[in-house]
Parts: structure tokens; C-alpha cells; sequence
């Protein structure tokens, strides 16, 4: 097994077990702070993939950004000091026999299915190639998500305010 | 062990996928409807970036990823200001027990 693998198989397990701590831990402050492992095993899962912008762009945007948003959310919208934060248990035993032929059969097809392996050849460092890339074919995806991002936060702010009149 | 390729990242997204949805289907708090859909959307990256690297797609998939990760931001903007709205509405965030938009 090389260190490739082990570095695999160590983020990988980080990632899940975090992931399942998310959805399963009673607090939901400890929820937000198990998110964090999992965005750090992702972005770890990226650079394992040769995508180094996208793993520290995860970790600027998500960890830096969303999850910080999602932790004031938390602090906001409930008691802190009050432990009755309701978790809610809302049919959780059909939920997980669903949720377990879901994975099932989706773990079956990524591992049954043939796929046709081509090795990409990932430049050292793809910020270059990303950046001609999006001044270049995706100029309009770019622009069009600048305006979005720009619409999202004056929406935000305005409908987070609304009852200060 | 075997070692590792495709499959194994797309495993991995497919463990996240499902956790995402079950606290998205389970879970009462909208914050953590939130979480599970920050699941959802991270799972769909790693099947972008994984398939970007093995199926000679050059570097499109991982620009699709950072496309996804600029939505996820703006989601998470808007759909927190809607959850302190309803916080103040209500006074809880519950999703099954709010039935209206408005008081």
C-alpha cells in the first residue's frame, strides 16, 4: 500500500465518521464543529485529486465562510444556555431503511459500473490553467455568478433586517 | 487492499450524499436541514473533481466545482436571513411545526 493510499484512506475515514458525527450528534453545536472535519477531509480529498485550488478554495469558502455563517445561525436562533435545542426524531426508522437502499444501490453502481479511465494530466498547479479557463470559455458563468453573489447578499441583508422598521 | 481509484472517491461521495439527505429527511432544526444540504452539495464536488481527474475532462470538472462551492455560498447567505426571519416569526426553527409564511 503506498502513502497515496494511506493518505486516502486516512482522509477518507475522517470525512465519514465526521460526516456521520453531523448527523447524529445530539448538540448542534458539536453538529457545526464535526462539520468542520468533514470540509477539512474534502478539501483534503481534493488535493488527493490534484485539485489544489478548489482544496484551499473549500477551505476559504466553506470553513472561512458557510460554516461560520451556519454557527452564528445556530447562536441566533437558539438558547444556548437552554439544552432543550430540539433535535427532532422525526421518523428516524424509515428514514434510515430508505436512506440504506439509497447508499446501497448507489455504492453498488459506483463500484459494479465499468468506467472508461482516461488519466488526466493535471498541471502542477492549476490556478494558471483555472484562471485562463475562466476568462475564456466560462467568461459568462463567471460574470453571471458575480452578479448572483452581489444579488444574494443585498437580498440577505435586506431580508435579515426587514423587521427593524 | 486494492488500490485506490475512481471508485473509491465516488464511494466516499456517495457516503456523504446519503448522510446529507437523511439529516435533510430527519432533522427538525433548519439549521441542520442546512448542514445536510452543505452534504449534498460537497458530495456532488467530489464526484466533479474525481471525474475531472480520471476521465480526461482537463480541468472543466474542477471549475464546475468552484461554481458549486460560489452557489453553496450564496445559498447558505440567503437561506440563513430566511431562517432568522422565521426565528422571528416564531420563535423557534422547527420546519415541521411552521405551517405559514407569515403570522
Amino acid at each position: 500500500m503506498s502513502i497515496y493510499d494511506l493518505i486516502f484512506y486516512l482522509f477518507a475515514t475522517l470525512t465519514i465518521v465526521s460526516a456521520l458525527m453531523v448527523v447524529s450528534s445530539d448538540n448542534i453545536v458539536r453538529s457545526a464543529f464535526y462539520l468542520l472535519a468533514t470540509f477539512f477531509g474534502v478539501s483534503g480529498i481534493y488535493v488527493l485529486l490534484g485539485a489544489d485550488f478548489v482544496a484551499v478554495t473549500q477551505i476559504m469558502v466553506y470553513i472561512g465562510g458557510i460554516l461560520i455563517l451556519l454557527l452564528f445561525g445556530v447562536m441566533l436562533t437558539s438558547n444556548i444556555t437552554n439544552v432543550e435545542i430540539k433535535k427532532g426524531t422525526a421518523k428516524i426508522l424509515p428514514a434510515v431503511i430508505g436512506i440504506g437502499v439509497l447508499l446501497g444501490a448507489l455504492v453498488s453502481v459506483m463500484t459494479r459500473t465499468k468506467w472508461k479511465l482516461q488519466l488526466t494530466e493535471i498541471p502542477q498547479t492549476t490556478s494558471f490553467e483555472l484562471g485562463k479557463l475562466l476568462i475564456t470559455d466560462y467568461v459568462l458563468i463567471f460574470e453571471l455568478l458575480g452578479i448572483l453573489l452581489l444579488i444574494a447578499l443585498i437580498g440577505a441583508a435586506s431580508m435579515a433586517r426587514r423587521e427593524q422598521e | 487492499m486494492i488500490e485506490v481509484g475512481l471508485t473509491h472517491f465516488l464511494v466516499v461521495s456517495s457516503f456523504l450524499f446519503a448522510f446529507g439527505l437523511y439529516a435533510i429527511l430527519t432533522r427538525k432544526n433548519a439549521i441542520l436541514v442546512l448542514m445536510g444540504v452543505e452534504l449534498v452539495l460537497n458530495a456532488a464536488n467530489i464526484n466533479f473533481v474525481a471525474f475531472s481527474r480520471y476521465g480526461n475532462l482537463g480541468l472543466n470538472g474542477q471549475l464546475m466545482a468552484l461554481f458549486v462551492i460560489v452557489l453553496a455560498a450564496a445559498e447558505a447567505a440567503i437561506a440563513l436571513a430566511i431562517v432568522l426571519n422565521i426565528y422571528k416569526t416564531f420563535g423557534h426553527v422547527n420546519v415541521d411545526e411552521i405551517d405559514n409564511l407569515k403570522e
